[in-house]
């Protein structure tokens, strides 16, 4: 057996090759992206990959491959779920044929989300089964498995690793060959695959019924599990049973540890094992109390006198990631042994250092293109997801709202509903327009709003690693197909006023503004300009120190992580520099010009 | 058991340095386990990579005090991450501050020197590596990351020999960077003989 370094998402991606997944959908999102680009790049040439245009789309297509008896996979982001959560809560309903495991990466901290919305509850409330793995290794084995129990009980399963599961890497001993799964194809049966009310009534009964079946089933499952004795006991699902494991390793007082992979049907009878003849237990789970309102409910439903603790009472934090530390300080009061004091480090005021657009990024010569031709306008800037969310940073400050993927568009309205005499803009990413853009632009010019729309293109996705989308012309197949042209597709939902500009040319991008502004009604303004991390840098600059007098212009207004100060001038770090001479247009002296060969 | 942390600013290339460590206890048959920053914070915010090599260990995170390596890309990096340094833990770190927009934008400027000093100060063994060498001689500063890596091998801390890191290249890189990563790596192990 070879044994090989995988990242949790690579771990999940193999381990669904092995299982034989047959389709693989899905939409990048922070922490969930590697899955279906590892699925990609070592597709053994019979699954079908794509990126989907959202997660509803990836869901549904997901969905039909199930119909025919396909093993399929969607992958997505908590929050992506959210976009997807329609057809997933009528699928409940409908039930699949070939197994499908609904992959959906939390983020607890959150690291790189909107929201720490927890995705065990979209399996209480869509009454699906969620597997939930505590390292990579585990995630290797247990996505075979979810393919499992979705085919035995012939329904849709949740599998939710968090953030620390699928970036987290570890050796994973590899399993030989893969288990081909040929589908059986689509039976026509409108008595299954059609959702209508008498139908919903039946299955809502056939559900309940088996969601105790599936407790009971989840009680053997080898993944929740048992392990030591004594009058307390610790509960801990996810991740955080690796840090309880590692905090409790030499603790020296006997417990009794729950592990819990099924968070939910919860596994009871197991539950009802570990309770018995204790006193006291302590839940160490991330995001929502999930395992400790299941373990509250049985103790007031079998009357037994055990005290649970965890975040309703107070003993373990109700936001944020959990760590080592964390769990061993809540412990050690909670067990009775002495948690090592940290001894105290003062050191020198540390910088802030927030994430901020790379040198050369085209969004900020965008953002600065709208500020100058707005300069003294009453405007306000609704922003979107991705890097250009980090225009909210001084000094662009750029960035009024952000809601959610698409949301830009839409607020802008209702903002201009009830300030008409502002001058109301949207900013929205290649990848985030076609997402959940496009209805949006059509709700204005329906609905006769007067907005800006301005479409970020950069030809990729990059914020979660550049991903091609409908305009870039790629498939993850390695296809290439028709692009989809955001400036004709404006025109036919009938925006009037479309101007594109290179974003890198200042006085062209504040002119393409002026225009888009001028127009009544519903206007767009296309900035064209690829992301720096998919071209290749351009000349550097460097900064003329005769000609530089110090007035910092180009850092105060620019914010370039390549601009900095140096013997009271401006100086560009080679390192950082891209060339982009954005800088170069701001410095009102000309100091700045390209690098002597 | 051998726990080493890597911080750094998104865009250095802890990520890399973090898998060829992980690479090389793999080589050997041992067990290993990362953890990475990945995803907005790369954007030239912090960045802090956990790698814990041996027996198999549980949590995916260090915990404080237990690292026996700090690689610190950057100098007030480093400083941010010594809460995790165990007693007999030993720091590599580059010379070369990275100052953040806000400090430009502001004028507070922070002065690396003084976070070496501050290092220097820990009572622990320190190697301070010329980032501007590493670049003179490679050609890029891409090549620090690789650098770091040299000196921290040399420390010992790591447990792992120059060769091991050279055998990991080319599993975890193509071949077109590997001369320029045999450079760095050797740069990075001169750095630290002696100290």
């Amino acid at each position: 057996m070879s044994c090989k370094l995988l990242m949790g998402n690579e771990a999940i991606a193999l381990g669904a090759i092995h299982a034989g997944v047959n389709v693989v959908t899905g939409y990048p999102g922070t922490p969930s992206t590697e899955v279906l680009e590892t699925v990609a790049k070592n597709n053994p040439g019979d699954i079908y990959v794509e990126w989907s245009v959202n997660e509803k789309s990836a869901m549904e297509v997901a969905a039909g491959a199930a119909y025919a008896g396909a093993r399929s996979m969607v992958t997505m982001k908590q929050v992506g779920l959210n976009v997807a959560s329609d057809p997933l809560m009528s699928l409940e309903y409908v039930g699949v044929k070939g197994g499908m495991v609904v992959m959906v990466a939390d983020d607890p901290g959150p690291i790189s989300s909107q929201t720490e919305q927890d995705t065990r509850h979209f399996a209480r409330f869509s009454k699906l089964p969620v597997f939930d793995p505590s390292s990579p290794e585990e995630a290797y084995r247990m996505i075979g498995e979810a393919f499992d129990y979705s085919e035995k009980y012939g329904t849709p399963v949740l599998f939710r690793p968090t953030t620390r599961i699928c970036h987290g890497c570890a050796s994973v001993e590899l399993m030989e060959g893969r288990r081909e799964h040929q589908p059986e194809g689509f039976v026509k049966d409108t008595s299954r695959w059609v959702i209508f009310p008498k139908l919903s009534y039946q299955n809502h009964l056939k559900i309940e019924k088996r969601q105790g079946v599936m407790g009971e089933d989840f009680s053997a499952y080898p993944r929740n599990r048992l392990t030591g004795e004594g009058r307390k006991g610790i509960a801990a699902g996810g991740v955080s049973y690796a840090y309880a494991c590692e905090a409790l390793k030499d603790c020296g007082q006997p417990y009794r540890m729950f592990k819990v992979a099924t968070p939910y049907p919860f596994p009871e009878k197991l539950a009802l094992e570990f309770l018995k003849g204790l006193d006291e237990v302590l839940v160490v789970e991330e995001l929502d109390p999930v395992i400790e309102r299941e373990l509250t409910y049985l103790c007031g439903k079998h009357h037994l006198p055990v005290k649970i603790r965890g975040k309703l009472t107070g003993d373990m934090p109700q936001a944020g990631e959990n760590t080592v530390e964390l769990v061993k300080a809540a412990a050690a009061g909670f067990l009775g042994f002495a948690a090592e004091e940290n001894a105290p480090v003062t050191p020198p005021p540390l910088p802030v250092r927030p994430p901020v657009l790379c040198a050369g990024c085209p969004h900020r010569a965008s953002f600065y293109a709208v500020k100058q031709a707005m300069k003294g306008k009453k405007a306000v800037f609704s922003g979107d997801i991705g890097c250009y969310t980090l225009g909210n940073a001084q000094p662009l400050d750029m960035v009024d709202t952000c809601l959610c993927m698409g949301a830009g568009v839409t607020v802008a309205q209702g903002l201009h509903r009830v300030e008409p005499d502002t001058v109301n803009f949207a900013f929205i990413g290649d990848s985030t327009f076609f997402h959940t853009g496009i209805p949006g632009v059509i709700n204005a010019v329906y609905n006769e709003t007067d907005f800006v729309l301005i479409v970020l293109d950069n030809s990729t996705t990059a914020m979660t690693g550049h991903q091609p989308h409908p305009g870039t012309g790629k498939t993850m197949m390695g296809e290439i197909s028709q692009k989809i042209d955001i400036e004709g597709l404006l025109r036919a939902i009938g925006v009037q006023c479309v101007v594109k500009a290179n974003p890198l040319e200042l006085q062209e991008a504040k002119d393409a503004v002026l225009k888009a502004v001028a127009h009544k009604g519903v206007s767009a303004v296309i900035f064209e300009a690829p992301c720096i991390a998919v071209t290749k840098p351009a000349p550097l600059l460097q900064v003329d120190k005769d000609k530089c007098t110090g007035c910092k212009r180009c850092i105060r207004e620019l914010g370039c992580p390549a601009l900095a100060v140096e013997g009271g001038k401006a100086f560009i770090e080679p390192s950082l520099c891209y060339g982009c001479t954005f800088c170069a247009q701001v410095c009102p002296f000309d100091a700045i010009g390209g690098m002597e060969q | 058991m051998m726990n080493c942390i890597l911080a750094g600013v998104g865009g250095q290339g802890t990520v890399l340095a973090s898998k060829l460590i992980a690479q090389c206890a793999m080589n050997k048959g041992l067990h290993a386990r990362t953890a990475e920053t990945i995803g907005m914070a790369q954007r030239g915010g912090c960045v802090v990579s956990h790698v814990r090599v041996g027996e198999r260990s549980d949590s995916p995170l260090i915990p404080l005090r237990s690292a026996h390596v700090l690689i610190g890309f950057e100098p007030s990096e480093a400083v941010r991450c010594l809460p995790y340094l165990g007693e007999d833990g030993v720091i590599v770190v580059s010379d070369k501050a990275i100052q953040p927009v806000t400090a430009s934008l502001s004028g507070s400027r922070y002065d690396g020197e003084e976070m070496v000093d501050f290092l220097r100060k820990q009572g622990k063994r320190l190697v301070v590596l010329d980032a501007q060498e590493v670049v003179r001689e490679c050609g890029t500063s891409k090549a620090l990351n690789v650098a770091l890596l040299g000196a921290a091998v040399q420390s010992g801390a790591l447990g792992f020999s120059l060769e091991d890191v050279e055998r990991a290249l080319p599993q975890r890189m193509p071949q077109k960077f590997i001369p320029m990563n045999q450079k760095a790596l050797q740069i990075g192990a001169q750095a630290a003989r002696g100290v």
